[in-house]
């Protein structure tokens, strides 16, 4: 039983990206596409989701995702409430599920879970009312479901099609929440090749049975490639065990010009944000033509009004 | 039952010919999806209208959305021109509870204030639930409420009424 | 009293008897099997007709929870819980709270328990003070008091030197140890079986090299120091495999498993339920099997419940957050006679593993149905259906990840020292 699906096979949270079936992750990106000129308009708003009461959760501070599920919610005409709640004060585990029923009381429609532990959103969804619906906005390693899904509505319109797609991505896949979900979807939308990159410290036991094929070499991983998604390198990563210095990373690692030459000549470059720069990418890529970071705001607005209003409307499940 | 509906295209060079006194430079036709966008196409091209044809997806606006949730093919919303001060003629293919023109007229508001909006249908059924009438039709018929009337449009782009 | 057990079929691996017939018991002892002894009047007969009577349960690791986490559990529901589940004696590690490492903690343990009515409690004294794997405890002190051996239960050993001395210590006064590898720095902040599974979910991993490296280093000590080695919940096929060769080598080590790891794996982890964060963590579905095998073959010497039992509280959060373990007491018995039918091995082979077995490597009378022993008897029925559920389970912890699944087999009376200390009419 998928906890994601309703009894019909509709959507009844977002907690993951595995699993999902393409139908609905090709619905979601569809109804993106009509959201984006929403953003375009006098009246940047839609009355899909009035009367709505929709509770930003972060247990773990992220001001940048909070805000594109805030402007997505208020372009949907929701309410919407944002809580930070510090995990220092929330070391008892009771005290999320005290949070949880307390906003379910004050009649919440919806939850947008942010935490620093994996499993954190399933928790939250196997515990709420039927009528609440729960968004993973990240958990711990696991996923980052509408950041994969931002990354996929990306890469479909630049490229058009995922299925002659050879796919790249680059660093930290074992720390990297997002990087699990770019790799469902992409493996759920068709893409006949995805790639990770990086050296065998930052790659999770067992990556290749998620459907990918490891490469600890950039010149011969990107070797071909449509598409290269970037991942960030966390400060904490960069001593000790894993990597010895972030310049030796960023000499194999990182993405440079004469790297990316390697790469198809129209190939795109991806970066889920905020950069490492001279770390896991050169700024010379980082700014140059190939580079899809920037218009990628909109985009993440648009997907989140997807979700939202995928999940908010219908009968409950 | 099929055979009493008349032929589509005659209703829309009908309507196309009770339109056209109508028409001012400002005009912008726009046609509500799906059936309304075929109608708005063939009266676009009759009465050979300047200004691009607009389409509306009303699934951003629909007020049974908490009942049946979202359309599983929403598709965008194209409006070529600015709406500011512009005489909108809305176009859909049967008038029935009028609660798809209030949501149009509610997206159209959030574009732009259009001097006025005028609404022609190629059908108006009755059975209003809404103050909202045609200010066009190309036919008007009383229908018992379990019926539908539709709009097909075949591969050739022929375009069929039908009641079942 | 003077009981008249009739009519079951009577399975005691250690005399390889499988008949049916009857039992007899005065006194706390089994005074008769088949003839009814002389002038035997029974106080209370027992119709064990289509019934199971076998030895009593052992199990060798039982976490009563006293003292120190008493709002988790109290000795007399867990001590309950256990002669419910066919247990009539049990190890009880000392991770309490303080750790059983004072002869005066034991002795107040054992005065506790032997005035409640549940099983024959033998505490497993702390290896090291505080369990902190600095200073050795006072061990032959402890075993006078009581302890049948000395373990770290769950907290780490680093310190290669002191389990070396610690062995040498033990040796000389032919102490057994019981151990639990685990490397700690392999281990550092891994909740799960570091594997496709924890891998998918983005949970920090256990490799198995965590219990072979361990393993490695407490086998390389034991034949050096001729220690007396029992290894404690074994979980993967390549740890078994060691401590098979060990056995074959000659070396004097036994080892058992959890029961749960004998029916679950990290593929039951996909939906994050903290009831199956374990300790050791679920490993591999080639581990499990590896597992239920070496238990056929008889590399793996017993099967214990490991019986932790928590609030729901500390379930009641994301995995990583939630305390570990599973209350088990109450299941030991149909997760075994479930592995025997899956397995095809027979009642004799799997009672035997939770009987005398394990009452061999606690080094305690019992697991046996002799004439003359103590009439430490489990009576059971091995066809009923049943569900757990909190209403089901006697335990204060419902922390099950079988919790809601259906079982097989259950326990209808429980003698201790020839009192029904349990009975149940289902």
């Amino acid at each position: 039983m998928n906890p994601q699906l309703n009894q019909d096979g509709g959507l009844r949270h977002l907690l993951t990206l595995d699993g999902l079936p393409r139908a609905i992750l090709t619905q979601i990106l569809d109804t993106a596409e009509s959201f984006m000129d929403v953003g375009e308009r006098e009246v940047k708003k839609v009355p899909l989701l009035r009367g709505k009461s929709i509770f930003n959760l972060f247990f773990e501070p992220s001001t940048r995702t909070r805000t594109t599920f805030e402007i997505a919610a208020k372009r949907l005409s929701a309410d919407v409430v944002n809580l930070n709640i510090s995990t220092s004060s929330q070391t008892k585990g009771e005290a999320i599920l005290d949070t949880v029923d307390n906003l379910a009381a004050m009649h919440a429609d919806m939850f947008i879970v942010r935490h620093s532990q994996s499993g954190a959103a399933h928790f939250i969804a196997r515990n709420v009312a039927p009528h609440i619906s729960v968004i993973n906005a990240g958990d711990g390693r696991h996923a980052h479901p509408t950041q994969g899904l931002l990354d996929m509505f990306t890469i479909r319109r630049f490229k058009g099609d995922f299925h002659n797609l050879t796919v790249a991505i680059v660093g930290d896949v074992l720390h990297s929440r997002v990087a699990r979900s770019q790799i469902h979807a992409l493996t759920t939308l068709g893409v006949p090749e995805v790639r990770v990159i990086a050296p065998k410290t930052l790659l999770p036991t067992g990556v290749e049975q998620m459907g990918v094929k490891v490469y600890h070499d950039m010149t011969a991983g990107l070797a071909g490639c449509d598409v290269v998604i970037m991942l960030r390198l966390q400060n904490e990563r960069m001593k000790g065990a894993l990597l010895p210095s972030a310049q030796e990373y960023f000499k194999f690692f990182g993405l440079t010009p004469e790297k990316l030459a390697y790469a198809k000549p129209d190939a795109i470059v991806m970066h889920p944000g905020p950069m490492n720069r001279g770390v896991e990418i050169d700024s010379e890529v980082a700014d140059g033509p190939q580079s899809v970071i920037l218009p990628r705001v909109t985009y993440g607005i648009a997907v989140r009004m997807a979700v939202m209003a995928l999940l908010a409307g219908g009968p409950s499940a | 039952m099929h055979a009493s509906l008349p032929d589509a295209n005659t209703l829309i060079a009908q309507l196309a010919a009770a339109i056209a006194p109508n028409l001012t430079p400002e005009t912008v036709i726009v046609g509500i999806h799906t059936g309304g966008v075929w109608v708005a196409e063939r009266l676009h091209a009759l009465l050979k209208c300047a200004t691009p044809l607009g389409t509306l997806d009303i699934s951003f606006y629909r007020d049974d959305f908490s009942r049946i949730g979202l359309h599983p093919q929403v598709k965008p919303s194209t409006l070529p021109v600015d709406l500011e001060g512009r005489d909108i003629l809305l176009v859909d293919d049967v008038l029935h509870s009028g609660r798809t023109v209030r949501a149009a007229m509610n997206e159209l508001f959030d574009y732009g204030r259009p001097a006025t909006i005028r609404l022609a249908v190629l059908v108006d059924r009755g059975d209003h639930e809404l103050p909202i009438r045609p200010d066009f039709a190309g036919l008007t018929l009383t229908v018992p409420n379990h019926q539908n009337i539709n709009l097909s449009r075949l591969d050739d782009g022929h375009l069929t009424l039908s009641l079942a | 009293m003077k009981i008249h057990i009739k009519n079951g079929r009577v399975i005691d691996p250690m005399n390889a008897r499988d008949e049916v017939t009857d039992i007899y018991v005065v006194a706390g002892k089994i005074i008769g099997i088949g003839q009814p002894p002389t002038d035997f009047h029974a106080n209370r007969t027992l119709d064990a007709s289509g019934l199971v009577v076998c030895p009593g349960l052992i199990d060798l690791s039982v976490r009563l929870r006293e003292p120190g986490f008493e709002y988790r559990a109290t000795l007399e529901s867990e001590m309950l819980a256990a002669a419910a589940g066919g247990i009539t004696s049990l190890a009880c590690p000392p991770d309490t709270d303080p750790p059983l490492d004072e002869p005066g903690l034991v002795e107040m343990l054992k005065f506790r328990a032997k005035h409640l009515p549940g099983p024959r409690v033998y505490p497993i004294g702390a290896l090291t003070q505080k369990l902190e794997g600095k200073m050795l405890t006072e061990m032959a002190e402890l075993t006078e008091a009581g302890c049948r051996a000395f373990t770290q239960a769950d907290a780490p050993l680093t310190d290669t030197q002191v389990l070396l001395r610690a062995m040498q210590y033990a040796a000389t006064f032919d102490f057994s140890l019981w151990l639990r590898p685990q490397d700690v720095s392999l281990t550092r902040d891994g909740i799960a079986h570091d594997g496709p599974v924890a891998s998918r979910l983005g949970l920090a991993g256990i490799p198995a090299l965590a219990e072979t490296v361990a393993l490695a280093t407490i086998l390389l000590l034991a034949r050096e120091t001729g220690a007396r080695i029992h290894l404690a919940r074994l979980s993967t096929r390549e740890g078994i495999a060691m401590v098979r060769a060990a056995k074959a080598q000659g070396l004097s080590v036994t080892c058992d498993v959890a029961s749960t790891h004998v029916h679950l794996s990290e593929n039951d982890l996909i939906n994050f339920d903290s009831h199956l964060h374990l300790v050791p963590p679920l490993r591999s579905l080639r581990d499990r099997d590896a597992i239920r095998e070496a238990l056929r073959d008889g590399s793996i010497d017993a099967l214990c419940s490991d019986h932790t039992p928590v609030d729901e509280d500390v379930k009641q959060v994301p995995f990583g957050e939630s305390a570990p373990g599973a209350s088990g007491v109450e299941l030991l018995l149909p997760l075994t006679l479930k592995w025997a039918r899956e397995m095809g091995v027979s009642l004799m082979q799997a009672i035997d593993l939770i009987s005398w077995k394990p009452a061999q490597i606690l080094g305690i009378p019992g697991g046996n149905l002799s004439v003359g022993s103590c009439a430490d008897i489990c009576i059971f029925d091995e066809t009923v259906e049943w569900v757990v559920t909190s209403r089901t389970l006697a335990s204060q912890g419902d922390n099950t990840p079988f919790l809601n699944h259906p079982m097989q087999g259950r326990v209808r009376y429980t003698l201790i020292d020839g009192h029904i200390d349990f009975e149940s009419s289902h």
